[in-house]
């Protein structure tokens, strides 16, 4: 939700990254405030996923200019580790699976990591498991997926379940979930829309990366920003997402192809 | 963030020191007159230097193997001194007399060789260069009718049992590296388990290389008896020289009757510095004979050192309801190149193996799985899993895996699985955007892959294990 005078959580101005010598960034910008949130929308090949992926800092991209700030700190030269520790967070759309890692001890240390650095206490195993148990069930998650190993043979839908549990546990103040609504049936879709809402307050935001309207049935976005050639090119209220679904994307393309020549 | 890789991959070798102590050694090269001295020096019976003459005549007439995928510069065996010995004080009595040099050495390495040895309850023969040093805990085994001692002892003390015993695993026919080590082993360690004991503790032999351009060619032997049990652990280090140094050891093992061995080995050879320049030629055979009905043999081995890695613990299962178990964790990094696996012969019936390999590859390293599964026409309902695993980490470095599977009894079960991952960047980027930074990623992701291995492992070994691989692995990921 909108609210007047809330703190910037990310401000980005004529963002330019490119990866292999491919531009695809060109002059990004977005300001996100606390309490609010964002749906990037766009077609295939926009640079929305790069967007996410050059703000949590992955290291295949290189910024070329403009500025990238997180509650007024330069990001520029922070690892993706530091960003995560300041409050970033990234829900992947192909979470990678790593086997022989148990998904609770993962989980655990991501969080004992995150609090450590925030100055927060630490918990040990059986401290964490009790912990967890209400955000298990906030996920319709059972405990039994925390002797798994991460990621390893899940669903898609058990895997962006579990990305929502990471973000549970590590609170962010800024989640960027990137593409998070594809490959989940309806019913998955429910419980992950309603697990982000639910974790969703007035101090943080939320940038929902989406090719599709759907996810935007179940978290109600503030803005949507439909990308284009690596820049957001018309931004809306929710009612242009309708508009999106009914029309495509070729309208808005077209009008802004106009507007620039 | 490749550089983090490269930091955590790229450790300093810890226990490269070199020390100063006078040792005895014959020249270079090898001749008969070489092993008469050997055998002279050590005050053996005829009939095992009759065994050295024999093997040494056999191995003139072999080639070193070529098929291992490693390649290396060809030896010169007339180059290496076949016999080094840190020279004695005096008659040794306790641990007091030990040279304080020597015992200053294994306090850097971490050897409990004295009262720290009883706290950890462990047994240690420590084996430097050539010879043994010192046995702790000798008296409170023999108590239980356990012999535990340097091979050199053995042969003066229980010579019926060397006698029924050398070479009946591997005999100094079976290969280029088991006959010179037969013509010219120095030391090593000699255990018996008598019938129905159950070792009280586990028994340790710590083997350190000292001296430049000599050859470490150490013999161990295991014999449990009836219905015994013992678990073994076996360390290894070398100081860092610029010229490679040979290891070539043979280790049998024979498990009667519902006997239970354990054989878990830490090797951290040095493995030559990043470019390649030095490091062990670590050319060992190991070979377990399930004598008895319902014995057990497993072999569980962490390799992190050596320029070359040559090795295949086996396991001959030759009595009825025998089991036979492989656990490897291979790691290579720089130019270091490993070629291990194991062999499991089937003849018993109902004889049972397994086998779970796990390589890991990184810098420009070469890591090869190679194993045979072999079942006899007569073993029946024999079984085996096979499991062999790698993981590379960089993109300069390689895995393969040669199985090699012959089953000669249509109710034999044989499985083999095989993959293959890679730590990228993807990988790490998805730990990082978590908080958790490179190191500790790679750390986790490593622990996560051995995990299979390193539960088979004695609980002090695999802490020692773990951290290990995460020396062996600072700096190298990316």
């Amino acid at each position: 939700m909108i609210i007047n005078n809330a703190e910037t959580i990310l401000s980005v101005q004529e963002l330019n990254a490119s990866i292999d010598d491919t531009q695809i960034l060109n002059g990004f910008d977005i300001t996100v405030k606390a309490g609010e949130i964002h749906a990037i929308m766009g077609p295939n090949g926009s640079g929305k996923s790069t967007f996410s992926k050059v703000v949590a800092g992955h290291p295949s991209y290189t910024v070329g200019g403009g500025t990238l700030e997180f509650q007024g700190k330069n990001l520029m030269d922070l690892e993706p580790d530091e960003r995560a520790k300041l409050g970033i967070f990234l829900g992947f759309q192909y979470p990678v699976e790593v086997p022989g890692v148990t998904n609770g001890a993962f989980l655990r240390l991501a969080y004992n990591t995150v609090q450590k650095a925030r100055g927060g206490e630490e918990l040990d195993p059986l401290e964490f498991d009790d912990y967890i148990q209400s955000k298990l069930k906030l996920l319709d998650m059972d405990a039994e997926f925390l002797e798994r190993s991460l990621n390893e043979g899940f669903s898609g839908g058990e895997k962006k379940r579990n990305e929502i549990l990471q973000m549970a546990i590590l609170e962010p103040k800024l989640a960027i979930l990137d593409e998070t609504d594809s490959g989940l049936d309806i019913d998955a879709l429910r419980v992950v829309a309603n697990g982000v809402n639910t974790l969703h307050g007035d101090n943080d935001a939320v940038v929902l990366v989406t090719h599709y309207q759907r996810l935007l049935n179940y978290i109600e976005p503030d803005f949507i920003h439909v990308v284009d050639g690596g820049r957001i090119i018309k931004t809306g209220d929710k009612s242009l997402a309708h508009e999106l679904e009914s029309r495509g994307y070729e309208w808005i393309l077209e009008e802004n192809k106009s507007s620039v020549s | 963030m490749s550089t983090a890789i490269d930091n955590i991959v790229n450790q300093p070798y810890k226990a490269g020191f070199h020390t100063d102590i006078e040792t005895d050694s014959v020249g270079r090269g090898l001749n008969e007159d070489v092993i008469r001295t050997i055998s002279s020096k050590k005050n053996e019976p005829e009939w095992l230097l009759e065994f050295r003459l024999k093997a040494y005549r056999h191995w003139l007439t072999m080639t070193e193997p070529k098929w291992p995928n490693v390649t290396y510069p060809k030896i010169d065996f007339q180059d290496i001194i076949y016999y080094s010995a840190p020279k004695p004080k005096a008659t040794k009595k306790s641990m007091d007399e030990v040279d304080p040099e020597l015992l200053e050495t294994f306090e850097k390495l971490g050897i409990p060789m004295n009262e720290r040895a009883a706290l950890a309850g462990v047994a240690v023969d420590v084996v430097f260069d050539s010879v043994s040093v010192t046995t702790t805990f000798k008296e409170k085994l023999a108590e239980e009718g356990i012999i535990f001692c340097s091979f050199s002892e053995a042969v003066k003390d229980h010579p019926e049992l060397i006698k029924k015993y050398l070479g009946s695993v591997v005999p100094y026919t079976d290969n280029f590296y088991s006959a010179l080590n037969s013509a010219v082993f120095t030391d090593g360690s000699f255990c018996f388990i008598p019938k129905g004991v159950k070792c009280p503790m586990d028994l340790s032999t710590y083997f350190r290389i000292n001296t430049q351009d000599s050859g470490q060619f150490e013999r161990t032997l295991i014999v449990a008896e009836e219905g015994s049990q013992v678990c073994y652990l076996e360390g290894c280090t070398a100081p860092q020289f610029d010229t490679n140094q040979l290891h070539a050891a043979v280790v049998e093992l024979v498990a009667l009757d519902d006997a239970d061995i354990k054989y878990s080995t830490v090797q951290n050879w040095y493995a030559g510095d990043e470019n390649g320049v030095g490091g062990i030629f670590n050319f060992v055979t190991k070979r377990g004979l399930c004598k008895g009905k319902n014995s057990k043999i497993s072999w569980t081995q962490v390799e992190t050192g050596s320029a070359v890695t040559w090795k295949y613990p086996s396991c001959v299962l030759l009595g009825d309801n025998s089991i036979g178990e492989f656990y490897s964790v291979a790691l290579t990094n720089n130019m270091q190149q490993a070629d291990t696996g194991t062999k499991m012969f089937h003849i018993g019936k109902n004889t049972r193996s397994r086998i779970i390999s796990k390589g890991i590859s990184a810098g420009k390293s070469n890591n090869s799985y190679r194993g045979l599964v072999k079942v006899s026409p007569k073993a029946d309902g024999a079984r085996n899993y096979s499991q062999c695993d790698s993981m590379l980490i960089g993109d300069l470095c390689g895995a393969n895996t040669f199985p090699y599977i012959e089953v000669g009894n249509k109710s034999a079960t044989v499985e083999h699985e095989a993959s293959t991952s890679k730590i990228g960047e993807e990988q790490l980027f998805y730990f990082l955007s978590r908080g958790i930074d490179s190191e500790e990623a790679v750390s986790m992701i490593i622990n996560g892959f051995v995990r299979d291995v390193f539960m088979h492992l004695p609980m002090e070994f695999a802490v020692e294990a773990t951290k290990l691989l995460g020396l062996k692995l600072e700096g190298s990921v990316g």
